[in-house]
C-alpha cells in the first residue's frame, strides 16, 4: 500500500482528471482538470493513461510526503521550484519517492496550475466516471471537495527498476488566444470590436469557476439580460458592468448573460495557464481553423507518450 | 397553424453550437426545443456527446475531430425541419412544500405586491400545472414554465448572497425547485424538503426536462421528518406516472 500524504496543500488544490460528460442536462457540470495539456503530460511520464486523476495544485504550491512503498510521480504545468527532501528536481521528469521523502512544490513562477501524476493513479470511487472535484456540488473521490493539508490518498506504488523519464513540449510561439465569436455577437454591435483591439488581463479574483478580464467595459446596446441558455468551457460572457468572464471548467451550465465570443479548444489549457495581471489579446479564427487547431491540439495529446524519453 | 421558422445554428466554440428557437419564454418554443432533444438522443448522430435543452434553445455538445460544424448543423437543421417529435411518457412530480414563515420570507411581500391574501398566493402558486423547462445554473435547479401570470414578479434588486437549499421561488414569469444553496434575485416563498440532485442516490437526480411538476402545502411541522427521509435517499416528492 502507498500513500501520497497532503504536508500542506495550499488553496485551490484537487483532484482532476477530464472530468464527467453527459450531466449537464441536470445542471452538473463535467469539472476536470483546467490545463488537460499539462494533465496529459505529467501522466504520460508515468506511464497512465492521459486523462488519468491527478493532482491540480494551485498558485501557491504545496508539500506532500511519500508514505508506504516507492511512489512515481511527475510534476508539470506553470514552471515552479520543486524539490525532494530539499534537493532541486525538474518539472517534466518523472522522480521516485521513497518512504517518508517529501516533495516540495513552490509558488507559481509562471502560469497558475500545477499537475502532479502518480504512476498507477489515485484510487477513488469515480462518479459518472470520474473522480473529479466539483466542490459546489460536494463530489469527487476520494474526497468530495478540496485537498485540506492532513489529508490522505490512496495511491499506486513504482513498478520497480523504471528508468526515469523526461518529457519536452514544442513550445509555442503564440501569446494571442484565439477564440469563434458568437454565439451572443450579434448583440454587441461596436463592441466586438473593441474585444478584439483592447488589451486585457485576467482578475486576480478569479478561480475554477470563471476568469474575469480586466479591460475596457463592453456595452451591449439591447440590454444585458438573455433568456438563459447553454455555456461552455471558454464561453466569454458579459455581465451587466459590462465586465467579460470566461468561463471555465467549475462553470454554471447555463447562464443569462449574452455571450461574445468562445475560446477555442486548442487555447483553453494556454488560457488556463495564464499569468493572473499580465496583458494579452483575444484573436477572432474562423470555424475551419477553430476545427483544425482542435484536431491538432488531441493528435498533440495522443503523441505524448511516444513524446517521453528515457533519462540516460 | 401558420409554419413554424427554422432555428438558427449558432456557433459555440469549436465542439458546441446552439440550435436557437427563440429568444423569449414561451411553451410552444420549449416544447420544440425538448422535441428536438428528443430527436437527437434517438438519433445517437456519431461525435454528438451530450445535448443542453433550455427555455429557447438547445445546446448539443459534440467532438470537432469526429464531425465538423457544417456536416452537424446540417444534420440538425434536417431533423429539426422533419419536426416529428415523438409523444413520450410525461412523468409528473408533486413536490411538498412549506410555504411562508422561515421558509418562504418573502411571501408576505409577494402577496402584497399583487394585492392578495398570502392563502391566495399559496394557492394559485400550487394550483399551477408546471413544466420542466430546463435544469441549469446547478446540479438539479429545474427552471418551470407554467407560472399563474398573475404571479410574475420582477426579480429583486439586489440578488441575495445565499438563498437555502430546497429553495421554492419565483423571478419575472419563472418558478422553480433550487436544489442546492445558492445566491438568488428571485422572490422566496417557500422550502421543499426535496432533493432533485442527491449523489449518494440512485437515480441520482430526481426530475428530467420536459417533466410535469405540481406543488402540494404541507405543515411546517411535517417539514423535518420529509427532510431526513430525503437526506436517506427516499424521492419524497410523489411520482405519478402518466
Amino acid at each position: 500500500m502507498s500513500f501520497l500524504e497532503v504536508t500542506s496543500a495550499g488553496i485551490a488544490t484537487s483532484v482532476q482528471d477530464s472530468g464527467r460528460f453527459g450531466l449537464q442536462r441536470y445542471g452538473l457540470v463535467p469539472s476536470g482538470a483546467m490545463d488537460r495539456l499539462s494533465l496529459a503530460a505529467a501522466n504520460a511520464l508515468v506511464g497512465n493513461a492521459p486523462f488519468a486523476a491527478a493532482i491540480e495544485v494551485g498558485p501557491q504550491g504545496a508539500i506532500f510526503t511519500a508514505s508506504g512503498g516507492p511512489l512515481r510521480v511527475a510534476v508539470t504545468g506553470g514552471t515552479r521550484a520543486a524539490d525532494v527532501n530539499g534537493h532541486g528536481r525538474r518539472m517534466y521528469c518523472s522522480l521516485s519517492l521513497a518512504d517518508g521523502e517529501q516533495l516540495t512544490l513552490g509558488a507559481a513562477r509562471d502560469g497558475v496550475f500545477g499537475y502532479v501524476a502518480i504512476e498507477g493513479g489515485i484510487k477513488g470511487e469515480p462518479m459518472f466516471g470520474s473522480l473529479s472535484v466539483n466542490a459546489r456540488a460536494g463530489i469527487g473521490s476520494p474526497l468530495p471537495r478540496p485537498l485540506k493539508t492532513g489529508d490522505r490518498l490512496d495511491v499506486g506504488t513504482a513498478s520497480p527498476d523504471v528508468r526515469e523519464r523526461v518529457l519536452s513540449l514544442p513550445s509555442g510561439q503564440r501569446t494571442a488566444i484565439r477564440v469563434l465569436m458568437g454565439p451572443q455577437d450579434d448583440e454587441f454591435g461596436e463592441a466586438c470590436k473593441i474585444f478584439l483591439e483592447s488589451e486585457w488581463r485576467i482578475s486576480s479574483s478569479s478561480d475554477r469557476m470563471g476568469y474575469r478580464l480586466e479591460g475596457p467595459k463592453l456595452s451591449h446596446p439591447h440590454g444585458h439580460n438573455i433568456v438563459s441558455d447553454g455555456t461552455v468551457d471558454g464561453s466569454i460572457q458579459v455581465s451587466g458592468n459590462g465586465q467579460p468572464i470566461v468561463l471555465m471548467k467549475d462553470r454554471g451550465t447555463t447562464g443569462g448573460y449574452p455571450k461574445i465570443a468562445t475560446v477555442i479548444t486548442a487555447d483553453l489549457s494556454r488560457l488556463s495557464q495564464m499569468r493572473f495581471g499580465r496583458p494579452f489579446s483575444f484573436e477572432a479564427v474562423s470555424m475551419e481553423d477553430a476545427q483544425s487547431a482542435a484536431c491538432a491540439f488531441r493528435k498533440l495529446i495522443d503523441a505524448l507518450p511516444g513524446m517521453v524519453h528515457d533519462i540516460v | 397553424m401558420t409554419a413554424l421558422s427554422p432555428p438558427r445554428i449558432l456557433p459555440s466554440g469549436d465542439a458546441a453550437l446552439t440550435v436557437e428557437f427563440g429568444h423569449f419564454i414561451d411553451l410552444q418554443t420549449n416544447r420544440r426545443v425538448l422535441g428536438l432533444d428528443r430527436v437527437l438522443m434517438q438519433e445517437k448522430i456519431d461525435g454528438v456527446s451530450e445535448t443542453v435543452p433550455t427555455y429557447r434553445s438547445l445546446l448539443v455538445h459534440y467532438d470537432p475531430t469526429r464531425i465538423g460544424f457544417a456536416a452537424l448543423s446540417k444534420r440538425i437543421l434536417s431533423l429539426a425541419e422533419s419536426g416529428a417529435v415523438e409523444a413520450r411518457t410525461v412523468r409528473r412530480w408533486r413536490v411538498p412544500v412549506v410555504y411562508g414563515g422561515a421558509c418562504g420570507i418573502d411571501l408576505d411581500d409577494v402577496a402584497r405586491a399583487h394585492d392578495i391574501s398570502t392563502g391566495e398566493l399559496i394557492a394559485r402558486h400550487s394550483a399551477g400545472d408546471y413544466l420542466v423547462a430546463m435544469i441549469g445554473f446547478t446540479p438539479g435547479f429545474a427552471y418551470l414554465s407554467g407560472l399563474d401570470p398573475s404571479l410574475a414578479t420582477p426579480r429583486r434588486a439586489s440578488p441575495r448572497a445565499h438563498t437555502p437549499a430546497g429553495t421554492i421561488s419565483i423571478g419575472g414569469v419563472q418558478a422553480c425547485v433550487q436544489c442546492l444553496a445558492a445566491p438568488s434575485g428571485w422572490h422566496l416563498l417557500g422550502r421543499t424538503p426535496i432533493r432533485t440532485f442527491l449523489p449518494r442516490r440512485d437515480p441520482v437526480f430526481l426530475m428530467e426536462p420536459g417533466d410535469a411538476v405540481t406543488f402540494e402545502a404541507i405543515k411546517a411541522s411535517e417539514f423535518e421528518r420529509l427532510d431526513r427521509a430525503a437526506e436517506r435517499g427516499e424521492s419524497v416528492a410523489e411520482l405519478i406516472v402518466r
